[in-house]
């Protein structure tokens, strides 16, 4: 086989392969973000606790009522959304007024909660969610060995991407979203019911979250404390990407995992910097974000 | 609640009579300052009637506090019997009131076409999209193009365009002259005149005066969030020297 300065193909695949899977997951909980932050302009700090919500939900529903992940795919990001839109409906749209700040506070808060909360009934050590039996053992793809569940997570992800997407700037529904996101005012003036636009956006962008947190389960442990690390990366990610950005959310995602995975192959010692450091050139350069609008 | 459903097809002829918006001892208040006094209003099916007034007299907050925008109103505002004073802005967009604002509302992150389409419709009998075109051919061009690319003219003729899609049969228009070259504001004007032939109803905010007299029925003149003076279309030349004075020009 063939190598690439000094680098053996099977580990710089392998770094790309995990470079992409972190991708899959810092674009699925962006766009969340982004989705949300475009409609509410709340900065929502939840993220990461209710990522970590949908796995546990996904572990209970297998561990107390035998609900196999394939159905826990759906129902937990349900159930987790509906948890959303009873957070906004009560906490967040009393705070709608007031200044943002109050929101990103309140959203901090949610995460300490929800995470002492999940901490204090599971402890922190975690808890092992099996591999769907359909989707174990690995493909020998000649240059290297692809475990077919991390192939399927980067599949899912690309596809949950696209669809919304396509929602959002493809359909009807995605056009009041975006008008709303511009105008609510005079969205409302059409007849819209804004109010429950917003109800559900904040419950979609949740899901969303917690679509990642199932697709998480058996790859990570399911831990309370398990969307911390990974939140302030995707908030970097954000930020590269340009906040309330859709496509900055999701080709942002994955090229940033990839530059990460790459980073690790050609230069370890940076790879837990690299995003910081191209964070922090995009804001001296661009700083709206890459696929930000300028301000 | 109820809709004007007896006009099928795209333009029908007036047929409706009676008053279709009363408001009477509006007051409103943008957070601590009481901006509008006591305004009492009519408008009866088919009419365009304008607010006239100088910059600041109220004339847009009158039409916001109608369509439910200004949320501190009191009083009352009647249209075809129902009471809207305590109704939000979207209950009275879905009675069939179509709010064309000053600054034409567009969304430049949408496409013409996905400007057109937004408003949902509230009653049968609107606009189709070949009618709308042949009333605005400049935006069948550009159907693709982004809001934010668009004229003036060409953003103000989507403003329109979208409500007629709508079937809402009464209008409030705010200033669709303003900042416009006299070409546009002409064929602005003749759209306003045909929409009156078809038998909409249109409170009409107005600076531009030779623009207003040419379309009305009646003038209201408002001044310093007040009512202040109703003025015939038909006795404007008598008053000439009083509206000057009011507006003055």
């Amino acid at each position: 086989m063939f190598e690439l300065l000094g680098i053996p193909p099977q580990a710089l695949f392998g770094q790309v392969l995990l470079g992409l899977i972190n991708g899959a997951f810092y674009a699925v909980l962006s766009l969340g973000l982004a989705v949300i932050f475009g409609l509410l302009n709340i900065i929502n700090f939840a993220h990461g606790a209710l990522y970590m919500m949908g796995a546990f939900v996904a572990w209970m529903l297998l561990t107390y009522l035998g609900i196999p992940f394939w159905a826990a795919l759906v129902v937990s990001p349900l159930i987790v959304g509906g948890i959303g839109m009873v957070i906004e409906r009560t906490l967040l749209r009393p705070l709608h007024e007031l200044d943002h700040l109050y929101s990103l506070l309140l959203t901090f808060g949610l995460t300490l909660v929800i995470a002492g909360l999940f901490q204090n009934f599971y402890g922190v050590s975690g808890k092992p969610y099996p591999i769907p039996a359909a989707l174990t053992g690995v493909i020998n793809l000649g240059f290297m060995f692809l475990p077919i569940y991390r192939a399927f997570i980067i599949v899912m992800a690309v596809i949950v991407c696209f669809g919304t997407w396509f929602l959002i700037e493809k359909t009807r529904l995605g056009s009041y979203l975006r008008a709303a996101t511009e105008n609510p005012e005079m969205v409302s003036a059409f007849g819209i019911n804004v109010p429950m636009l917003i109800t559900l956006t904040y419950g979609f962008g949740v899901a969303l979250a917690a679509f990642a947190g199932v697709l998480a389960a058996p790859v990570y442990s399911v831990n309370p404390v398990m969307g911390n690390d990974l939140i302030i990366v995707v908030f970097a990610v954000i930020v590269i990407g340009g906040m309330g950005s859709i496509i900055g959310a999701i080709l942002g995602g994955f090229s940033l995992g990839l530059v990460e995975g790459l980073t690790k192959v050609f230069y370890p010692e940076a790879s837990t910097t690299i995003i910081f450091v191209i964070m922090a050139l995009v804001l001296l350069l661009k700083p709206s974000g890459i696929f930000g609008r300028e301000v | 609640m109820t809709h004007t459903t007896e006009h099928p097809g795209t333009i029908a002829p007036a047929s409706q009579s009676g008053t279709m918006l009363e408001v009477s001892g509006l007051n409103g208040w943008y957070g601590e300052s009481h901006v509008l006094h006591d305004v009492s209003l009519r408008v009866d099916a088919g009419e365009v009637v304008t607010l006239l007034g100088r910059n600041g007299a109220g004339k847009t907050t009158t039409l916001k506090a109608i369509m439910g925008l200004l949320k501190n109103r009191s009083g009352s505002i009647r249209f075809q019997g129902s009471e809207l004073i305590d109704a939000p802005a979207r209950t009275i967009a879905k009675m069939g009131v179509g709010y064309v604002p000053d600054d034409r509302g567009i969304f430049g992150s949408l496409s013409v076409m996905e400007n057109l389409l937004l408003p949902p419709k509230v009653a049968e009998g609107g606009f189709e999209l070949p009618a709308i075109y042949e009333l605005f051919p400049n935006l069948k061009e550009r159907l693709d193009s982004y809001g934010n690319k668009l004229s003036g003219g060409e953003q103000q003729m989507l403003s329109i365009a979208r409500i007629l899609r709508t079937g809402a049969r009464f209008m409030l228009m705010d200033e669709p002259t303003e900042g416009l070259a006299p070409v546009i504001i002409h064929q602005i004007g003749r759209t306003v005149r045909r929409l009156k032939k078809a038998g909409f109803t249109i409170l009409l905010v107005e600076q531009n005066f030779h623009f207003a007299r040419e379309l009305a029925d009646r003038h209201y003149i408002v001044q310093e969030g007040r009512v202040i003076d109703e003025i015939r279309n038909d006795e404007v030349t008598d008053n000439l020297g009083k509206i000057q004075g009011y507006l003055g020009i």
